[in-house]
């Protein structure tokens, strides 16, 4: 650990005070936006995070090639970009190919080669098989079975960009300021337990979930096994890429709302449960039973994103920070309340949601459907 | 980027870009030079905002100041006009904070002496490990309500929870209230259930000496926020005390 400490702390001291540094921000009325205020938000926590990792996931990205898959890949050879083409041709109807834009940045060091592809799938699905889930399994099997090569982003009109470095650095090497999106999630990493590389950089992505995360989830064990037998390959060597592929299968495939999920998640402790009434009593046990094995533990807190939706939620005793601000339209998540305020200094409201309560933004398409879910009356402050 | 020193001992500092190490050395730099009251502009998440200051000396923070304000600080009274963020007040040994706004969590996360004052809501876990000796006893004043774990594991000091935006009838959300608590004293206005307390801690009705240093500290709170403290003391207040001084005493003893 030596070195970590003499990468993320210049002054001679031996402390390391860092965590991770998440940000979130969505205008639900579908307005898309350029990554300045993302990238200075994510920049004013630089102290939390250590240059080890970074990374952003942009929505509403490619309007002009919305119906395909955008596939982003990272590739250590180039022998494995000849081997990932040639496999794409075969599995997918390719659409457009290109490398991903970066330019020179001072502290990113030996970047992979970073490709993206839009595809279409044609008939090779089997019979009765979603696309997505056509698409999933494709995934899976680049990371598992090709050399060399990691699909980091596989939704449609949405893009992942991450790597080892500062958030901020990270945004200039891939020219974020010059993408447009309706809803921006940023990551700044601080390693605990696992390697800081490329792969292992968040946003952590399956088709169009992605998921960044400050946090440690001490049951990756169980979750990944639980995950295992729905397909699900962890190849990404670190703790949080587990809560993204859960997410894909209660949300996408179980069909289950977040409010369930956050439950799922996030469970109440027994004894609360045995205050409920009846019905509410029975559903959480049920959860309990049926989803045991997607219980996170530890301290979390994370963003979870996807098409139309972004959601804050940390564990139930609030181990790691989330501030929720409110602007009109505008939903911010943030690890700190004042990169937040540097971006919108007249918020109309900050909160700080209770553990284990889902923060719900979602594109507004009637009145009925507010864009912004609020978990209960909250003070204006 | 430099302090403007003003006249009488008043000093202007514009936080734009700062790093926290640079302005806790410019706040060093303006106590030694004599500062009596200095203005901090523009600051969004500077961290450890008065740190090791140990002398008095008013600090007011137009902004959102970082984590670990006021951590060890030792005599400056800072006032936030907005928010907290986490660890306000970290194992502060004299002084007193005034926040406008809300306050994150950990709030006097083992305060050690001095007061602070947050006029909204605080977030987990405040007043963990408060701690008191002989005649330094820190002091917590809330005016909203206050997330899990309120008073985990004190072991000292005055906690004072008003509950001033809870509507009628409607209880305060916190759990595990006093959860660990094995020193100091925890007063509650509004409701409460038994479930919400902690083990360790049993409900006592306030007496006498309770009800001057509520005068008192309500009283300082209803000065800073402009509230009436005669309104706010017409409430009723609860007292929560650990039951046992040394909870798990015997854990490790077979």
């Amino acid at each position: 650990m030596r070195g970590i400490i003499h990468l993320n702390n210049p002054y001679g001291d031996d402390k390391a005070i860092e965590s991770c540094s998440i940000f979130g921000m969505m205008d639900t009325t579908g307005r898309r936006f350029g990554g300045r205020d993302v990238i200075r938000a994510i920049a004013n926590m630089h102290d939390r995070s250590n240059g080890l990792g970074g990374g952003f996931a942009v929505y509403g990205i490619y309007p002009q090639y919305a119906s395909y898959y955008a596939f982003h890949l990272m590739y250590l050879t180039v022998e494995a970009r000849w081997d990932v083409e040639e496999y794409l041709k075969q599995n997918f109807n390719l659409i457009w190919a290109e490398e991903v834009p970066t330019q020179k940045t001072s502290g990113i060091v030996d970047p992979p080669l970073v490709w993206r592809y839009f595809l279409e799938v044609g008939n090779l699905r089997s019979e009765g098989q979603s696309e997505d889930d056509y698409v999933a399994n494709r995934v899976m099997e680049i990371d598992t079975k090709l050399e060399g090569a990691f699909v980091f982003s596989s939704g449609k009109d949405m893009g992942v960009f991450k790597g080892v470095g500062y958030p901020e650095d990270i945004a200039h090497f891939f020219c974020l300021d010059s993408y447009e999106g309706y809803l921006w999630t940023a990551h700044g990493r601080f390693p605990t337990n696992t390697p800081g590389w490329w792969g292992g950089a968040h946003p952590f992505n399956i088709l169009d979930w992605t998921v960044i995360h400050n946090g440690e989830i001490s049951s990756y064990g169980i979750n990944r096994r639980y995950l295992e037998q729905f397909g699900y390959q962890c190849t990404f060597e670190t703790d949080s890429e587990v809560v993204a592929y859960a997410v894909d299968l209660l949300m996408r495939r179980h069909e289950l709302p977040i409010e369930i999920v956050a439950r799922i998640m996030a469970p109440p402790f027994w004894d609360q449960i045995e205050r409920m009434s009846r019905a509410e009593q029975d559903l959480c046990r049920t959860l309990r039973q049926v989803y045991g094995s997607l219980l996170l533990n530890g301290p979390f807190t994370v963003i979870i994103a996807h098409q139309g939706e972004m959601i804050g939620l940390t564990d139930r005793i609030r181990l790691r920070p989330l501030t929720v601000g409110v602007k009109n339209s505008m939903l911010y998540l943030s690890s700190e309340e004042s990169s937040i305020r540097l971006v919108c200094p007249d918020l109309d409201k900050a909160w700080i949601p209770m553990g284990g309560e889902p923060i719900v933004g979602r594109l507004k398409i009637s009145e009925e459907c507010p864009g912004v879910v609020m978990p209960q009356e909250v003070e204006v402050s | 980027m430099a302090a403007n020193r003003r006249q009488d001992s008043q000093f202007k500092v514009d936080a734009t870009g700062l790093h926290y190490r640079r302005l806790n050395q410019l706040l060093r730099q303006a106590v030694a030079d004599g500062a009596e009251r200095i203005e901090l502009q523009n600051v969004y998440g500077q961290r450890y905002i008065g740190t090791d200051l140990d002398r008095e000396v008013e600090i007011e923070i137009q902004g959102t100041p970082g984590n670990d304000l006021g951590s060890f600080m030792n005599g400056p009274r800072i006032t936030v006009y907005g928010n907290a963020q986490d660890g306000c007040g970290n194992t502060m040994n004299d002084g007193q904070i005034i926040i406008h706004g809300h306050a994150g969590d950990i709030l006097g996360f083992s305060a050690r002496g001095g007061k602070i004052f947050v006029r909204g809501d605080v977030g987990y876990r405040a007043g963990i490990h408060m701690k008191e000796y002989q005649d330094k006893k820190p002091v917590l004043v809330i005016g909203g309500t206050a997330q899990d774990f309120l008073g985990e594991y004190m072991a000292g000091g005055m906690l004072i929870l008003l509950g001033l935006n809870l509507r009628e009838g409607e209880y305060h959300r916190a759990s595990f209230i006093g959860t660990g608590m094995h020193g100091g004293v925890i007063y509650l206005r509004g409701s409460v259930d038994q479930f919400q307390l902690g083990r360790e801690v049993g409900v006592a009705e306030i007496d006498e000496v309770d009800c001057s240093n509520l005068d008192r500290l309500v009283g300082e709170f209803a000065s800073y926020f402009s509230y009436n403290a005669a309104e706010i003391l017409k409430g009723r207040f609860i007292k929560l005390l650990p039951l046992w001084l040394r909870p798990y005493g015997n854990l490790y003893v077979y």
